[in-house]
């Protein structure tokens, strides 16, 4: 069945389109929106299954081929972010019932959700820069309802800034495309690889490739673009933080992936380095917001920029144990961040504050929440039986292997940092004497549920790595080698 | 015709950031309007502006423009659209609630102890 591929696609949107209609009914809203996320966790599971069996899956829209018309194409890499996200969002969804408040549900919360999935699913999936754009767009205006949703002061603030930012963004999305469109005169992407590799990485070309470094960097947070993200991912409530900083920012670095593995692998001295100074420093910037902050939400977020510094480090190498490596931590990363967000936001919504020095001792109380929230930390900091060890093991390897000393020391330290940060609210928030307020009523046990299910996952995901590694090695070989990709996309 | 299109397109942009760059909101929506109208100028101009009929088959003419710039252009600016009026209207909402259109006064210290 050759549409498999858009079915990760398609179903959440028709489930949005549906949730319009029944907006007022919550429970109506609740449901539909849970089923289609089943559905669409299987139907990204059974394409990941049917990559692993044939090969890379295109979907020529209209039949028209391949670089007249809109192809879509599903390697490895793209359908294994594809599950992640169907998983994340369900979990998300899950933890809304009982957190996200009537209010908002009543107000076209699930549909928005439903089309940030259509967002960053096709983003995964398409195989155009301009569908890539829409689909870019489809996330980001999902985003900005769901950032501004329910409207307090501090969303309304935040909002302007994240939309301006976007805003600027995109406008140098369209204009990066329209170069590209002028120096090789095509849309599809393995037919734009094509023609750079015919005319070879002419000097413009390089420069667009720094362009795109810009529009993604912008869309992914590395330094000097990071500096929207503090404030606007403080602004929104739990469960939408957890899908923002799961999936947005990882889409920024999978268009970074794809483009500088695809488009641009042929003069990498220059942009590469580029991308290897700037991820770097990012790192850097990361960790010591990490651990400046004593507010829960701030560390995790500064933690969500060292991560996207560690991925980005593992592209500029570009060699088969840093690819391998990258593309292992960001699943690991996607997995990791939306259950430490979900959890700090059960910790908020118990003690009604976000600062770390206002409470201390929920350990008494919730040992289940304490231990959970330390296993999250071990796992982010990468710890070895846990999920984030591997691929920062591969990630400094590629590193050493290239004699890379300094950038492989940095993200070895980095880690140290990580953990630093985040067992320091382990150890002032759940040990310690009992102070702060107690909200008794909060539903803790049910939001327990879907984050126990990504902690679950991402220790799965690092006992069972030998049984991922070959689903991994497959995504990172097209990365090595993109005529796997332009062969299966052309069909020459 | 493609440098003078260029010439104007980069005043467009120079507009753009000037006003991006102000503290009333206003002005700052303004200046993103006049950020897409370039990008939107340099989709057009990058498709090429050679002569030729218009993209519709009816026409008999050897040469037609280029017509995928104009689809490109077209799918930007109806995007553009829908972000620029959910922009003022949040906007309008801000300045209800928050009682001001300065950036200045816009600013958060959440986290900061």
């Amino acid at each position: 069945m050759s549409n498999l591929l858009i079915l990760p696609i398609l179903v959440p949107l028709v489930t949005a389109v549906i949730l319009i209609f029944f907006s007022k009914n919550i429970l109506i809203g609740r449901w539909v929106s849970v089923i289609s996320s089943i559905v669409t966790i299987i139907s990204s599971l059974v394409l990941v299954n049917q990559i692993h069996m044939d090969g890379i899956q295109t979907l020529d829209i209209g039949s028209w081929p391949a670089p007249f018309g809109i192809t879509l194409v599903s390697d490895m890499l793209s359908a294994l972010l594809v599950t992640t996200t169907s998983i994340i969002s369900f979990c998300c969804i899950l933890f809304s019932f009982r957190s996200i408040g009537k209010e908002r549900e009543r107000f076209y919360y699930y549909a928005i959700v439903q089309f940030l999935m259509v967002g960053v699913n096709g983003a995964f999936t398409t195989g155009d820069i301009f569908n890539l754009f829409v689909f870019f767009e489809v996330m980001l205006m999902a985003s900005y309802v769901l950032l501004v949703i329910g409207g307090n002061k501090i969303q309304l603030r935040e909002s302007i800034k994240y939309i301006l930012v976007n805003v600027t963004s995109s406008t140098l999305f369209v204009i990066t495309v329209a170069y590209l469109y002028s120096v090789v005169g095509t849309l599809n992407m393995a037919d734009i690889s094509v023609k750079i590799n015919q005319m070879g990485q002419t000097g413009i070309i390089t420069v667009i490739a720094i362009l795109f470094l810009i529009v993604f960097g912008l869309k992914g947070a590395i330094f000097p673009l990071y500096f929207w993200l503090p404030g606007s991912y403080y602004a929104p409530p739990a469960p939408v933080m957890a899908l923002f900083g799961a999936l947005l920012t990882k889409v920024g670095v999978y268009s970074i992936l794809r483009t500088y593995s695809l488009f641009f692998y042929h003069d990498t001295g220059y942009t590469h380095q580029i991308l290897w100074i700037l991820s770097l420093i990012t790192i850097v910037i990361g960790v010591i917001g990490a651990i400046a902050y004593w507010d829960l939400k701030k560390i995790i977020i500064y933690n969500i920029i060292t991560a996207i510094g560690i991925i980005l480090y593992g592209i500029s190498q570009m060699t088969k144990d840093s690819i391998n490596g990258s593309v292992f931590y960001l699943i690991h990363d996607m997995l990791i961040k939306a259950a430490l967000f979900l959890l700090i936001g059960i910790i908020i919504s118990i003690t009604g504050t976000s600062k770390l020095r206002n409470f201390s001792g929920l350990i008494n109380q919730y040992p289940f929440l304490g231990w959970m929230f330390f296993i999250a930390t071990l796992s982010l900091a990468g710890i070895p039986p846990l999920s984030g060890f591997l691929g920062k093991l591969l990630i400094a390897k590629g590193g050493f292997l290239e004699k890379d000393f300094v950038g492989a020391l940095i993200v070895l330290l980095s880690s140290l940092f990580v953990l630093y940060s985040l067992m320091k609210v382990f150890i002032n928030g759940f040990w310690g004497t009992f102070k702060g307020e107690r909200n008794q009523t909060a539903p803790v046990k049910f939001l327990l549920v879907p984050t126990t299910v990504l902690i679950v996952l991402a220790i799965f995901y690092g006992v069972g790595s030998e049984w991922i590694s070959t689903y991994i090695s497959q995504a990172s070989e097209v990365l090595i080698n993109p005529s796997i990709y332009i062969d299966a996309v052309l069909k020459e | 015709m493609e440098i003078l299109m260029a010439i104007v397109i980069g005043i467009l942009f120079t507009s753009g950031v000037y006003l991006i760059l102000s503290k009333s909101l206003l002005r700052i929506i303004i200046g993103t309007g006049l950020l897409s109208h370039g990008a939107h100028l340099l989709i057009l101009t990058m498709g090429g502006l050679k002569r030729g009929a218009v993209p519709i088959l009816g026409e008999d003419g050897s040469k037609y423009t280029d017509p995928v710039p104009q689809a490109l252009i077209l799918t930007a600016i109806v995007i553009s659209f829908g972000v620029t009026a959910f922009f003022l209207v949040l906007a309008y909402r801000a300045y209800q609630e928050l009682g001001t259109d300065n950036v200045d006064k816009l600013r958060g210290s959440e986290g900061n102890e």
